[in-house]
C-alpha cells in the first residue's frame, strides 16, 4: 500500500491490521516514534494523522490510505519547530524516550489552541506518560512554545 | 592511515600505562582494543580513555556511565571541559565501550547505579581534562618555542600573546608527547570554575527532541530479526510442552525455539513475532517446590514476622529498662508493597554472535556484568563481549539486571542469527524483579521532654541479595543508620530477610525508598505524641546533624512552614539522607473525591558541590514524581503466583494533570559531591502521608496511601 509519511509517498508491504507504529519503525526504519504500552495508554507513539494527534500503536495501517501522516522526524528538518525550540531552552528532556510523543502531542495542541492555559495543557497532555517526571517543564515549555509561535 | 603516527601513538598510549599510584589508575586508552583500532584517525589526540581531540577541533568525550535521563551526557562532559578549557560547541559525547579502564574506581565495575556517576568521576574526569590541557600546552610551547608557563588556555585554544592555536591544530603533536601522571596535575581552584556550579544545557536535547536518539529498541541493521518470548504466566513456572505449528505458519515468523526462560518466536519484525507468540500453544507447569504466592498473604506474614525476634543489625544501651521509665511508648506498624520499575522503554537487547566474539547493543546500567553474563552463555571470554551502550529509556535499577541480557543471548545463540529480543509492556511489568515488599514494627519510648529514650525497630522483607550473609545493607539503609535511632540513648534494630520466589531488585533509591517512608512517618507520629510541631520536633532530634538541619530549614522557610493551611489543605514534612546527599521536602495536599491531591512540593537538597545546578533541580522534580507515583498508586499484587498488573491502566503512574508545583532549592556547598538521581525519591511518601495526617487526623501506615474518608 501507499502511505503519505512526512510529505513523502512511501510504498509499504504490510498487513492491514499492522499498527502504524510498527510500520514506521520496523518497515520504514523511522525509529523516532516510540513503543511504550501497545494499548494507547502512554502516548509515546503519538503521531499526527491529518494533523490530529493519534496513538500509532493502536492505529491499523490499513485505515490510513490517503491520509497525511507526520512523525517526529517530519515535524521539522532542523529542530526549529517552536515546541522543539522551547524544549531545548527549558531543558525538558531526561531519558527522552517519551519526548517524541510529548512533542507531537504538544505541537498538535498548539495548532488547535495557540494560547493554552495550564488546564488546557493538562487536558491535552494527560495521555502522555513521562516516568522521568518532566511534566512541570513540559507545561512551561508549551507556554514558551506558544510565545515563540506568536513571534 | 599513517602507520608511523599510529605507531608513535600506540607507544605513547602504552607509556601511559606507567602512572602514579593512588586515586588515578586505569587512565589509559585500551590500546589495541577495538576502541582504538576502529576509531582513531591518524591525526587525533587521545590523551586518555575519556576524551579524544580531532584536527577539526571536535572533542569526543567517552562516558564510563550510562545516560538514562540523569544527565551524565552533559555533566561528565562538563567536568572534562572545565579543566580542558574546551569550546563547549565542539564537544561530542559517546558511551564508552565496556572495558576495565571504565570501571568505577570506588566500585570496581563499570555500571551506573546508586547515584554514583558524579561521586565516582568528579576527580577522574577533571583530571582527564587537565591531562589533555597540559599536553596541548606543551605541544604549543614546542611549536612556538616558548615556555609552557607563559601560555594559557581559553575556549579551545592555547594563547600566547596575540597568537592563538586551536586545540585541533595541536592534536597531532600533543599525541606524540609523553603522558604526565594525572595525579600530579594541579586542578583549577574552585573560584576559577566557569562551568562547575553554573551548569550547561543538556547536550542530548537535539537528538532526543528530533527522534534521532538511539535507544536499545531503535537498533536496526540488515539481517536483524526480532524476538518475542512467551514466558510462564506464573512466577517460577516452566514450559511443559508447546506446539508451534500455527505460529510458524504466520508470515514473517522465522524460528520458534525453546530457551531457558520460555519459547522465543523470532520473526522479521516485532509485530510478526508478537502475532506468532499469540498463535503459540504452550502448556505451562509450576516449578517443583514453588509455593503459591499471594502478596496480601505475604503482607500479613511479613507483619507477623516483625513481632518476632530477628537478626540484630545494630544496638546500643538497655532498651527494655529505658522503656520502663518512659513517659509514653508509641507502637507503629508500616507496610510497603512490591513495585515495578515501568521504564518508558520496555526491556530489550540486541545480540549478534560472530566468530570473534559477541556484539550486544543494550541500554545497560551494568556493562561489566553484561560481559560476564554473555561470556558464560557463549563460552567466550568477557573481553570478547562488546557492549554497545545505547541511551536508556529509563533505568531506575531495572537495567542493572542481567536477566534480559542473558535471555537475548540465549535467543541469538539458539537461532544463530542477530536478534533483538523485545519485551511488550505486559512482559516487562509481569516479568518480575520488583522493589521488595516490607513490613516494619516500631516501639519508641519518649522521655519527659518528648525525645526518644529507647527505640526498637524490626523490619521484614526479602533481601535483594538473599545469599549474602546476615542482613544486607540494602534492606536497612536509611533506617539502621538513621540519626533518629543513632541519637536515641538506647536502641535495637532487628531485621528478617525471608526468602520468596518473587524476584526483587534495585528500584530507584533501593532500601531508602521504603525506610524513609517508615522513619519520617514515625517521627511525625512521635512529634504528635510529644505534642510538638513536626518541624520543631525534627529540629530538636537533629540538632547535631547540621546538613539535615540545613535542608530542613531551607525547605521549611521557602514553603512558609507554620502558616495555617488554606481550608481543606494539609501540610507535611520529611527529611532524609541518602547516596551522600540530604533532602527535605514540604508538601501541601488536599483530598478530592477520596484521592490525595498533591498541590505543591518544596524540596531542598544538599548534594555537596552542586556541579550542574539546573540538572540537579530536574533530578529533584524527577525523583519526586517517581516517588509520588509509588506513594499514591504503586502496587504490584500477586495472586496464586500470577502478577495481577499488566500495563499502565492497572499500574497507575502520575500524569501531568496530577502534577504538583515543585520548587527545588539547591544548597551551596563545598563538600564533595553527593548523588542526585535518587535522594529526592525517599522523603516524598512520608511528606505526603504526614500532610494527610495534618489534614484529616488519619495516619496512613501502608503504601500506597489510601485515605479511608474524605476530609
Amino acid at each position: 500500500m501507499k502511505l503519505q509519511v512526512n510529505e513523502r509517498e512511501l510504498e509499504v508491504d504490510a498487513p492491514d491490521d499492522m499498527p502504524l507504529l510498527w510500520v514506521v519503525r520496523d518497515l520504514m526504519n523511522m525509529t523516532g516514534t516510540k513503543f511504550g504500552c501497545g494499548m494507547g495508554l502512554c502516548g509515546a507513539c503519538t503521531v499526527h494523522i491529518d494533523g490530529s494527534p493519534q496513538r500509532s500503536c493502536i492505529t491499523p495501517v490499513g485505515a490510513l490510505a490517503g491520509k497525511k501522516i507526520t512523525t517526529i522526524e517530519g515535524l521539522s528538518a532542523d529542530i526549529s519547530h517552536p515546541v522543539q525550540r522551547a524544549w531545548t531552552e527549558l531543558d525538558v528532556v531526561q531519558c527522552g524516550y517519551c519526548q517524541s510523543g510529548q512533542i507531537m502531542a504538544a505541537a498538535a495542541l498548539l495548532t488547535s489552541n495557540p494560547a493554552p492555559t495550564d488546564a488546557d495543557i493538562d487536558q491535552a497532555m494527560a495521555g502522555n506518560i513521562c516516568r522521568c517526571g518532566t511534566y512541570q517543564r513540559i507545561r512551561l515549555a508549551i507556554h514558551r512554545a506558544a510565545e515563540l509561535s506568536k513571534a | 592511515m599513517n602507520a608511523t603516527i599510529v605507531s608513535s601513538r600506540r607507544s605513547f598510549l602504552k607509556s601511559g600505562v606507567v602512572l602514579g599510584t593512588g586515586l588515578i589508575v586505569g587512565f589509559t586508552v585500551p590500546a589495541g582494543k577495538r576502541l582504538m583500532a576502529q576509531d582513531l584517525e591518524s591525526a587525533e589526540f587521545a590523551p586518555n580513555a575519556f576524551l579524544r581531540i580531532a584536527p577539526d577541533d571536535s572533542i569526543t568525550i567517552f562516558l564510563a556511565h550510562a545516560e538514562m535521563g540523569q544527565g551524565v551526557w552533559t555533566t561528565l562532559t562538563l567536568l572534562i571541559a572545565e579543566e580542558l578549557d574546551a569550546d563547549w560547541s565542539t564537544l561530542k559525547v559517546e558511551h564508552a565501550p565496556a572495558a576495565a579502564v571504565y570501571a568505577s574506581l570506588r566500585r570496581g565495575f563499570q555500571g551506573t547505579v546508586g547515584s554514583s556517576s558524579i561521586r565516582d568521576e568528579f576527580e577522574r574526569y577533571r583530571r582527564a581534562g587537565a591531562m589533555a590541557r597540559t599536553l596541548l600546552i606543551q605541544a604549543a610551547a614546542i611549536r612556538l618555542g616558548q615556555a609552557p608557563s607563559s601560555l594559557r588556555t581559553e575556549h579551545g585554544e592555547v594563547i600566547a600573546g596575540n597568537t592563538r592555536l586551536r586545540y585541533g591544530e595541536l592534536a597531532e603533536q600533543a599525541a606524540t608527547l609523553p603522558s604526565p601522571d594525572p595525579a600530579t596535575l594541579p586542578l583549577k581552584d574552585p573560584a576559577a570554575w566557569t562551568l562547575i556550579g553554573k551548569g550547561a544545557l543538556r547536550l542530548d536535547s537535539p537528538e532526543k527532541i528530533s527522534g534521532r536518539a538511539k535507544y536499545g529498541i531503535d537498533i536496526q541493521f540488515d539481517g536483524l530479526l526480532c524476538a518475542v518470548v512467551a514466558r510462564a504466566p506464573m512466577l517460577g513456572g516452566r514450559v511443559r510442552t508447546f506446539d508451534a505449528t500455527q505460529a510458524k505458519a504466520l508470515p514473517g515468523v522465522r524460528h520458534v525455539v525453546q530457551i531457558p526462560s520460555g519459547i522465543a518466536v523470532v520473526a522479521d519484525h516485532y509485530w510478526a513475532a508478537k502475532r506468532g507468540r499469540d498463535a503459540l500453544q504452550v502448556q505451562w507447569e509450576a516449578a517443583s517446590g514453588t509455593v503459591i504466592l499471594d502478596s496480601d498473604q505475604q503482607r500479613q506474614d511479613l507483619t507477623a514476622l516483625t513481632h518476632t525476634p530477628g537478626q540484630v543489625v545494630t544496638q546500643h544501651g538497655e532498651v527494655e529498662s529505658a522503656k520502663k521509665t518512659a513517659q509514653k511508648i508509641i507502637e507503629m506498624t508500616y507496610t510497603v508493597p512490591y513495585l515495578a520499575h515501568a521504564t518508558m522503554e520496555p526491556l530489550n537487547c540486541t545480540v549478534k554472535l560472530s566468530d570473534d566474539g559477541c556484539d550486544i547493543w543494550v541500554g545497560s546500567q551494568m556493562q561489566t556484568f553484561n560481559q560476564r553474563t554473555a561470556a558464560k552463555i557463549t563460552g567466550l571470554a568477557p573481553e570478547q563481549i562488546r557492549i554497545h551502550t545505547t541511551f536508556l529509556g529509563g533505568g531506575f535499577g531495572r537495567r542493572a539486571l542481567q536477566d534480559f541480557i542473558a535471555e537475548a543471548v540465549e535467543v541469538a545463540k539458539a537461532v544463530n542469527v542477530p536478534v533483538k529480543t523485545l519485551w511488550s509492556r505486559e512482559d516487562d511489568m509481569q516479568g518480575g524483579y520488583y522493589r521488595s515488599a516490607f513490613a516494619q514494627h516500631l516501639r519508641v519510648a519518649l522521655g519527659p521532654d518528648g525525645r526518644p529514650v529507647a527505640w526498637s525497630q524490626t523490619s521484614a522483607g526479602q533481601s535483594i541479595f538473599p545469599d549474602a550473609p546476615g542482613i544486607h545493607p540494602t534492606s536497612v539503609e536509611g533506617m539502621s543508620d538513621s540519626p533518629y535511632i543513632m541519637r536515641s540513648p538506647a536502641y535495637r534494630v532487628e531485621a528478617h530477610s525471608p526468602r520468596s520466589n518473587i524476584p526483587v531488585w534495585y528500584w530507584r533509591s533501593v532500601g531508602h525508598s521504603h525506610n524513609a517512608f517508615v522513619m519520617e512517618s514515625a517521627v511525625d507520629e512521635l512529634a504528635h505524641a510529644a505534642e510538638q510541631d513536626p518541624l520543631a520536633y525534627r529540629r530538636l532530634l537533629l540538632e547535631s546533624d547540621p546538613r539535615h538541619l540545613g535542608v530542613l530549614n531551607l525547605a521549611a522557610e521557602r514553603f512558609g512552614w507554620g502558616r495555617t493551611p488554606a481550608p481543606g489543605r494539609g501540610h507535611g514534612l520529611a527529611v532524609h539522607q541518602s547516596f551522600g546527599s540530604y533532602c527535605a521536602q514540604a508538601v501541601e495536599v488536599s483530598i478530592e473525591g477520596g484521592n490525595i491531591r498533591v498541590h505543591r512540593v518544596v524540596c531542598a537538597i544538599d548534594c555537596g558541590i552542586p556541579v550542574n545546578p539546573d540538572n540537579i533541580k530536574a533530578q529533584m522534580e524527577s525523583a519526586i514524581v517517581f516517588g509520588l507515583s509509588a506513594a499514591l498508586f504503586g502496587q504490584m499484587s500477586i495472586k496464586e503466583g500470577r502478577v495481577q498488573q499488566s500495563n499502565f491502566h492497572d499500574y497507575r503512574v502520575l500524569r501531568i494533570n496530577e502534577m504538583p508545583q515543585i520548587e527545588a532549592h539547591v544548597l551551596p556547598s563545598t563538600e564533595s559531591p553527593g548523588g542526585v538521581g535518587e535522594p529526592a525519591t525517599p522523603p516524598i511518601a512520608a511528606a505526603v502521608a504526614n500532610a494527610v495526617f495534618a489534614l484529616t487526623g488519619q495516619r496512613l501506615r501502608d503504601l500506597p496511601l489510601r485515605p479511608s474518608n474524605s476530609a
